[in-house]
């Protein structure tokens, strides 16, 4: 089960991708009931390959929200398969792949 | 071939195919570490992208809201019809302002959306990279609860 939810959707040649990352992003700023810091753990690395091709690349910071949401837009079409890919700062990996539909 | 030669191209095979499998690596693993440490935007974005001089511009659209009643999940949205090879998103107030860059080959939109955190009312100021120029929109979100936790 990846923790990685991709919708992809083409309309006229543009596919519309809206996913949602289930990660902590934790800042490393904050303490938890013992005072004790909580050391930052967060997706660094995003990236999107359509057909294995890299459509779209980025790179978070700790100021992206919990859970992270993004979503772009790409020349593609219905039945090319979307990867999106995450590498956090503890060098954690995960990946999904989906028809775009 | 005697076995010390046979080590030796053994050997240079290896790090041939290491350089060819390692290089592709190497280019996605681009977390641009003083970019997003950097204390200012200004700072960050000589990190980023080697420059920092900035033009005001009508061509970027950014869309967040005037009033985050809740500064952990504040919604983020960055387009523009120039020619982009790169977004960034930077929050002024916040520790480290540069939040996320974005990376867009030919064929992909000039558009983003994410969702980001503020610790209190600040500036958000979404960077376009066109024609190896940086463009701008600036938009003040105020925060009534603070995202940042401690």
């Amino acid at each position: 089960m990846t923790t990685i939810r991709i919708k992809a959707k083409e309309r006229a040649g543009i596919v519309d991708v809206k996913s949602l990352m289930k990660h902590p992003m934790e800042t490393g700023l904050r303490k938890d009931k013992d005072g004790n810091i909580i050391p930052p753990h967060f997706i660094q690395e995003i990236v999107a390959e359509n057909n294995g091709a890299v459509v779209f690349s980025g790179s978070f910071n700790t100021s992206i929200s919990k859970d992270p949401y993004l979503s772009f837009q790409y020349s593609g079409k219905k039945g090319d398969k979307l990867t999106l890919s995450w590498t956090d700062n503890q060098g954690q990996k995960e990946s999904s792949t989906v028809d775009v539909g | 071939m005697d076995r010390r030669g046979a080590l030796k191209v053994l050997g240079l095979a290896g790090s041939a195919l290491t350089a060819l499998v390692g290089l592709p690596k190497l280019a996605m693993a681009s977390w641009a570490k003083t970019a997003f440490e950097a204390r200012s935007g200004a700072d960050a974005l000589q990190g980023l992208y080697g420059g920092n001089a900035t033009t005001p511009s009508d061509a970027v659209k950014l869309k967040a809201p005037d009033i985050a009643e809740n500064g952990a999940v504040v919604p983020i949205e960055v387009e523009t019809d120039m020619d982009a090879e790169s977004i960034a998103i930077l929050i002024e107030k916040n520790p480290s302002p540069l939040a996320g860059s974005f990376d867009l080959p030919a064929g992909t939109k000039a558009l983003v959306k994410t969702r980001v955190r503020m610790g209190e009312t600040t500036n958000v100021t979404a960077v376009v990279k066109s024609g190896g120029k940086l463009y701008t929109a600036t938009k003040e979100v105020k925060v009534t609860i603070g995202g940042c936790g401690g």
